[in-house]
């Protein structure tokens, strides 16, 4: 009689962790032992699912049932519960926020059935600390397939065919970069993965990492081989130990089985990858900044005129530098074809985007979305809506370097080009949902405060510049706001727009801008009413 | 002991400008912070002026030029958190604990730091106190995990 086979795979995400996940984890594995059932159930751990909020989750297969808020207590139930045949555990069921409902399985569940996971398919069932598990789900297959059936030409000839556009956050067409780092001429190039992840609010780069490390590797790779590169590096941020960590594993696995090192798959190709740990600094996402770090200096912006980092970049040499989540997407492109990804996604704006959905929204968590749904798909029908019966407000896209978009925009559909063109932008996939109760002039205050902390200083549109607006801002949100203070801003934005080095400065006043456009009553009521209508602004009336 | 440690930590490094921040890393996860004492003999190892040094220190968050208290407490003020009550919590800390953001008490018990994003932004508001992440944070937590 053959006995039933299940999978109990248990999130260990940096949340989940933060959760118990570990004790969940190793409780179920003692449990499944005492039972001597370890041969028929495997208890698996897995990277971010990306409903941390809704964590540790445990997901049950092959019945695809989802448990939420596991609790190392729980353990003896779940594992007594799994056989002969399973009998779900009520208690841990996902509920609804809004409307109460339990879901047990989680096909069922809108948060995830309503997402197109592509890049983040395997995060959540697979070991990423053991590549066997990559492998089996056709891991370095494409990487095979590129070695073994490509030229370069070929392969730079497939990523731009597929429309894939950076993911960090600018939407640069990868085809023509790895093109163009492809033709600049010497012998000595560079392949640099930005895993900086410096955007407040986001976490899917950290979740990419966590839950499918070799994804990313792979990727490194075949661009490594298609502009003839010879060395690799993560720039990942220090604030991601657990991320570190699983690199640091993935890459001694992926040497021991020789997809990295000399000759990979017996070919004529040489490439390995390193770790640089970044040190805190959210300019250094900015690719000058990011190459200056690396070579042990400030993180400064180097001014224009300036060469493009695809041609001198790391010790001046070309260097090819894209998002974590541009590289994850590479063997998928490889394995199913251009046309694949191309077929997905909007005319300009191919594939799926991954947004961190996170602030005042029933599921709080990472989706993996086609490119050109709706706002309000995402807000509504993915992430339930805003709880505690609150209205919708804003919600705010793409960072510090973002804007905050209304109720009225709720049917546009999301792209790089249809974000920028309401004033905000995609930037690496932030998206926290505002309610009634929050002030947007608190929110514009919040994002000055992180843009000019974190500015570099070289230059004085931005470090001045954010300085004034900031001051302004807190004024404002303290009652001390004055009639001419929003023209003020807008002079001072322009001026900033146009007079900064790079990005950050450049994008610094887009919260200010979107705020003021679409928000401006709340402006004009805590200048001239000192009244602030969130009621989340501290203000001191004069006594009349 | 400390230049013994610090021989150590230097001699799988050689001395190249590009190791200037892995060094510092190193040293930090093991002294606790950048000694200047240390920083000199940096300088010296790599062969750049001591401001130079001191400049890439100067520059990034994650450096600390004073040691840290024995409980490290961060509070994430990324937009999530924020939107979630942080600053109350920060209000909350700061009061359970006597100090404020960026201080280290007399008795090098704790130190209160605030960071742009844990990447937990799910969970928010977040905490972490040394290693440890705790997430949806409430006023009830600060009086469970901080009692004074």
């Amino acid at each position: 009689m053959s006995e039933r086979q299940c999978t109990v795979l248990v999130c260990q995400g940096t949340g989940c962790v933060s959760g118990g996940a570990e004790q969940v984890c190793s409780l179920l594995k003692k449990e499944a032992e005492a039972l001597n059932s370890l041969a028929t159930i495997e208890i698996k751990h897995t990277g971010c699912h990306g409903f941390c909020q809704q964590g540790p989750l445990v997901v049950i297969e092959p019945e695809g049932i989802l448990y939420t808020k596991v609790q190392p207590d729980d353990a003896p139930d779940i594992v007594r519960f799994l056989l002969p045949e399973v009998k779900p555990l009520k208690r841990l069921f996902y509920h609804n926020p809004v409307t109460g409902n339990p879901i047990s399985r989680y096909h069922d569940i809108p948060f995830y059935n309503k997402q197109e996971r592509a890049v983040l398919k395997h995060c959540g069932n697979i070991d990423p600390e053991d590549i066997n598990n990559y492998i089996a789900v056709g891991g370095y297959q494409s990487l095979n397939k590129v070695l073994s059936e490509m030229t370069r030409e070929q392969v730079i000839a497939e990523v731009k065919n597929s429309g894939l556009r950076g993911l960090g956050g600018a939407g640069f067409p990868t085809g023509r970069k790895w093109e163009a780092c492809r033709k600049a001429s010497g012998n000595e190039k560079y392949v640099i993965c930005n895993a900086d992840e410096g955007d407040p609010g986001a976490f899917q780069d950290r979740s990419v990492i966590e839950g499918n490390p070799h994804s990313i590797l792979e990727g490194m790779i075949i661009a490594g081989y298609a502009i003839g590169a010879q060395l690799g590096i993560i720039y990942v941020r220090a604030e991601y130990p657990l991320a570190v960590k699983r690199l640091k594993i993935a890459l001694s696995e992926a040497r021991d089985k020789g997809y990295l090192g000399k000759n990979i798959f017996g070919k004529d190709f040489n490439f390995d990858i390193h770790i640089f740990q970044g040190a805190g600094a959210f300019v250094c996402g900015e690719s000058t900044a990011l190459v200056l770090s690396i070579e042990g200096n400030r993180g400064m912006p180097k001014p224009l005129p300036r060469s493009r980092t695809a041609e001198s970049g790391l010790w001046n040499k070309p260097t090819l530098l894209n998002n974590v989540k541009t590289f994850a997407n590479v063997p998928l492109i490889i394995a199913r074809g251009s046309e694949w990804f191309a077929n997905r996604g909007t005319e300009k704006s191919k594939g799926t985007a991954i947004f961190s959905l996170t602030g005042k929204v029933a599921n709080n968590g990472l989706i993996e979305v086609p490119m050109g749904i709706t706002l309000r798909q995402i807000i509504y029908d993915i992430g339930g809506g805003i709880p505690d019966g609150k209205a919708f407000k804003a919600v705010q896209t793409g960072g510090p370097s973002g804007g905050c978009l209304p109720a009225e925009l709720l049917d546009m559909t999301v792209d790089f080009d249809s974000l920028i063109e309401a004033g905000s932008m995609m930037g690496s996939g932030g998206m926290v949902v505002m309610d009634e109760d929050t002030c947007m002039v608190d929110v514009a205050r919040y994002f000055l405060d992180f843009t000019q902390r974190e500015s570099c200083g070289q230059c004085v549109p931005c470090r001045l510049g954010t300085r004034q607006m900031f001051e302004i801002l807190n004024d404002i949100t303290r009652g001390e706001g004055r009639a001419e203070d929003i023209e003020l801003l807008l002079e001072l934005s322009e001026a900033i727009k146009h007079g900064s080095i790079c990005g950050l400065g450049q994008t610094a006043p887009n919260p200010v801008l979107t705020t003021l456009r679409y928000f401006r009553n709340e402006y004009e009521a805590h200048i001239h009413e000192k009244r602030c209508p969130s009621g989340v602004c501290m203000i001191q009336k004069e006594s009349s | 002991m400390e230049e013994a440690l610090l021989g150590d930590i230097l001699s799988s490094y050689q001395g190249k400008k590009e190791e200037l921040i892995p060094i510092l890393q190193e040293i930090q996860e093991n002294f606790g912070y950048l000694p200047e004492k240390v920083m000199l003999s940096i300088a010296r190892f790599i062969g750049i002026p001591e401001s130079e040094v001191y400049s890439v220190a100067s520059f990034y968050a994650q450096f600390r030029l004073l040691p840290l208290g024995r409980k490290r407490i961060t509070i994430c003020r990324g937009t999530a958190c924020h939107i979630r009550g942080a600053p109350q919590i920060l209000n909350k800390i700061e009061k359970a604990i006597g100090i404020k953001e960026g201080e280290t008490s007399s008795d090098l018990e704790y130190t209160l730091e605030t960071v742009a994003c844990i990447g937990c932004c799910a969970l928010a508001p977040c905490i972490k106190i040394n290693t440890g992440i705790h997430g949806e944070m409430t006023q009830k937590k600060v009086k469970e995990l901080l009692p004074r």
